[in-house]
């Protein structure tokens, strides 16, 4: 059923201002992968990131969560979390032992390649009883019997068999099997908002399918809100209230997923979204977006992609351009593109074979 | 430098119907191949009694599972793994009773582009020696200056230009998309005539995905390129084979068979229609309207090492019949002109069903 645009009468519960993330190079130069990004997450929406590899998605998610590599840091912006008792959090100054507190209870990851994610050599129920035991209720000690039955609940939750999960090791279950787990422990501890990085790529088709319904089905009944970040548009179809599209480390369209899929504004994203082939219906014509990201290290003087767009004009090499609403709505359902252009974008599908 | 591939290429038919009555004369031909794989366990049947042909300028999409048998009929197919029943043929003839030379030949003939462009090209050999050396190898290239044009005129027909800032460079200075190209530029340096893609673009990004489908479908139309084409993305066949054939394999069996338009558009076997249900379109509201789960009663693939009764399919299938399903194994029957089904509820005793009149699927 479309989930689409649930009403908003609360505020977002998450917002991000001005976000920058810079990793430190091999000879001492910063360069920006995330390059001020702004957005509203509300409480049970679901935003999808996409756009090609290297545009800063995933640099984004964990920065989100300050799961940064070693070499990255957040030198300007903000994230709030409004919690769920009304406490807003400043997850850029949150001490360590605040962060992980937040983390897995406020706002959990599940991240790319499952396997990585897991101890090897530590069975299923011992992986998640560690998460549930590193986050007591108050002082007590959950006992062996609670810690089997809250994860046996969240294995049903995401279908899978607990009794023949539980006693696994990871190496014992299917890839599909294994990201389940990953969202059944992300959700443990009943979080109300979920980082999701590619989570159904390399899986089967069938696969991916069982881990979307899943998804559904999690998000209606425990309510949470969602960033997932991918590469298949068609997924971000499936699962997103809303979608952000970005490009060498800014978003540079985002609306609803009818917006962006039925009337996408900016060239990159119709540029996305004519490379992705339907299955139903007609057979349209497709083709690949010329040339490559830029390096970010060395980022085009104006819009980052006037050297691949085919409306360029002169004055896109001098002025990169902000986020320009399109259609004004109600808070966090703004229709917004960063073209000078947008006006003169056009999404076509050309028919090269009728179903 | 890829015409003159011999007399096959002149009945390329990448423009007609693919059920036209003329077909060329296939370049492989698999009949009644089957593998099995011995373990401790027992022996593991990993492809079973398939029956598939591909001739010049055609493209055969295998789709599935992973462990459906794909990339095991592909390794027979090329060569690399030898059937344990059933014959492979090139041109007609045995692979596994040639002269050297005529294996030698047909190795030529038809090239693997694996699916991970990290894994399959040597890092510490620049692009120039990855390229010139089958052709000095083969001795389609002479010397060093020949040599390197050559590779330059293949880095060009992948669309990696100018193709003199290509060569000099290590794998590890390109993209993904990049180390494909010039993985596929290797398997076009001996002028093949089948290219077997092994997955060749789910690693991927969407747009650079593109890209290369229609580099590939401009080998095939032009040069005559037959391919056997190894996906589980439905979208993807449909796209590359259009005019092609689709096979939809199952626990090492083909279990639907079919021009592509006929396939996605009309699919028969209760598999084929959960793969097509699952598969996400870049359509918010019409996506929203797939089954869940595909329409299946179990999204798990049941072990080669232990399949089930009858029907291997039988546990998952939506239209499973007690004591027929589960008893007897369906045979693949032709239901109609060009298509066939191996299921007991839609296929045999169910009334022929009619093909569609635009089954070609015309421009």
């Amino acid at each position: 059923m479309p989930t689409t645009d649930p009403p908003k009468t609360d505020g977002p519960i998450l917002s991000v201002r001005d976000l920058h993330v810079a990793y430190r190079t091999g000879d001492g130069k910063t360069v920006e992968a995330v390059r001020g990004v702004d957005f509203d997450l509300y409480p049970n929406q679901s935003l999808a990131l996409v756009g090609e590899s290297g545009c800063g998605k995933t640099t984004l998610g964990l920065g989100l969560l300050r799961l940064l590599p070693k070499l990255g840091s957040v030198p300007k912006g903000s994230i709030t979390y409004n919690g769920r008792k009304g406490e807003s959090v400043d997850v850029l100054a949150l001490r360590k032992q605040e962060l992980r507190k937040w983390r897995w209870r406020d706002a959990a990851m599940v991240f790319q390649g499952a396997m990585n994610s897991f101890n090897p050599v530590l069975r299923i129920i011992d992986q998640m009883g560690d998460t549930i035991r590193a986050h007591p209720d108050g002082e007590r000690k959950p006992s062996k019997k609670e810690i089997w039955e809250r994860s046996a609940e969240m294995l049903r939750a995401v279908r899978l068999e607990p009794n023949r999960v539980l006693p696994s090791y990871p190496h014992e279950l299917s890839g599909g099997m294994r990201q389940r787990v990953l969202i059944a422990m992300s959700l443990l501890l009943d979080p109300k908002l979920l980082i999701l990085d590619e989570p159904t790529t390399a899986l089967d088709i069938l696969t991916q399918r069982a881990i979307v319904d899943v998804l559904h089905e999690l998000r209606a009944e425990r309510k949470f809100a969602m960033v997932f970040i991918s590469h298949d548009l068609a997924i971000a179809a499936e699962l997103a209230d809303r979608v952000a599209t970005m490009y060498a480390g800014r978003i540079i369209e985002t609306g609803t997923a009818r917006d962006i899929f039925y009337g996408p504004r900016h060239p990159y994203t119709v540029g996305l979204i004519k490379a992705v082939p339907p299955v139903v219906g007609d057979l349209p014509e497709l083709a690949s977006i010329p040339g490559t990201p830029p390096s970010l290290s060395n980022l085009p003087s104006g819009c980052a992609f006037a050297p691949r767009c085919g409306y360029v004009e002169e004055r896109c090499t001098s002025v990169d351009p902000e986020l320009d609403p399109i259609t004004e709505r109600a808070a966090g359902q703004t229709h917004a593109a960063a073209c000078v252009r947008w006006q003169d974008v056009v999404y076509e599908r050309k028919v090269v074979a009728h179903a | 430098m890829l015409e003159g591939n011999g007399v096959e290429t002149e009945t390329i038919v990448h423009e007609e119907p693919a059920s036209a009555a003329a077909r060329p004369e296939p370049l492989i031909t698999l009949r009644g191949v089957s593998q099995s794989f011995k373990t401790r366990k027992g022996d593991l049947q990993a492809v079973d009694n398939v029956d598939l042909s591909v001739g010049p300028g055609e493209v055969l999409c295998l789709v599935g599972e992973s462990g459906c048998g794909k990339t095991t009929t592909a390794r027979m197919a090329a060569g690399l793994a030898r059937p344990s029943a059933g014959l492979v043929e090139y041109q007609g003839r045995d692979i596994w009773s040639m002269s050297k030379r005529e294996f030698t030949d047909y190795r030529k003939s038809v090239q693997y582009v694996h699916q991970d462009p990290y894994a399959s090209l040597n890092p510490i050999r620049d692009i120039h020696r990855t390229l010139a050396t089958p052709l000095k190898k083969h001795g389609v290239a002479k010397g060093r200056k020949d040599g390197w044009q050559q590779a330059a005129k293949l880095l060009e027909q992948v669309d990696l230009s100018p193709a003199e800032s290509y060569l000099p460079k290590f794998p590890h200075q390109l993209s993904g998309g990049q180390r494909q190209r010039v993985a596929v530029a290797r398997a076009l340096s001996l002028n093949p005539k089948l290219i077997i893609a092994d997955e060749a673009t789910s690693m991927l990004d969407v747009s650079i995905r593109i890209g290369m489908l229609n580099m590939l479908g401009r080998l095939r139309d032009d040069l005559g390129v037959g391919f056997l084409f190894i996906t589980h993305d439905l979208a993807i066949a449909k796209y590359f084979g259009w005019h092609g054939r689709i096979a939809v394999m199952y626990l090492g069996r083909v279990v639907e068979f079919g021009p592509t338009p006929q396939v996605i558009n009309d699919p028969q076997h209760p598999y084929t229609k959960a793969l097509l249900d699952a598969v996400p379109e870049p359509d918010p509201d019409l996506t929203r309207t797939k089954k869940a789960g595909g329409g299946l009663r179990s999204s798990e693939i049941p072990s080669l090492a232990d399949l089930p009764s009858g029907c291997s399919f039988h546990p998952r299938c939506p239209l499973f019949e007690a004591d027929t399903c589960d008893v007897l194994r369906p045979e693949l029957e032709t239901v109609a002109t060009d298509r066939e089904v191996s299921c007991h509820v839609v296929g045999g005793a169910s009334p022929l069903h009619v093909p569609r009149a635009r089954s070609g699927g015309g421009e």
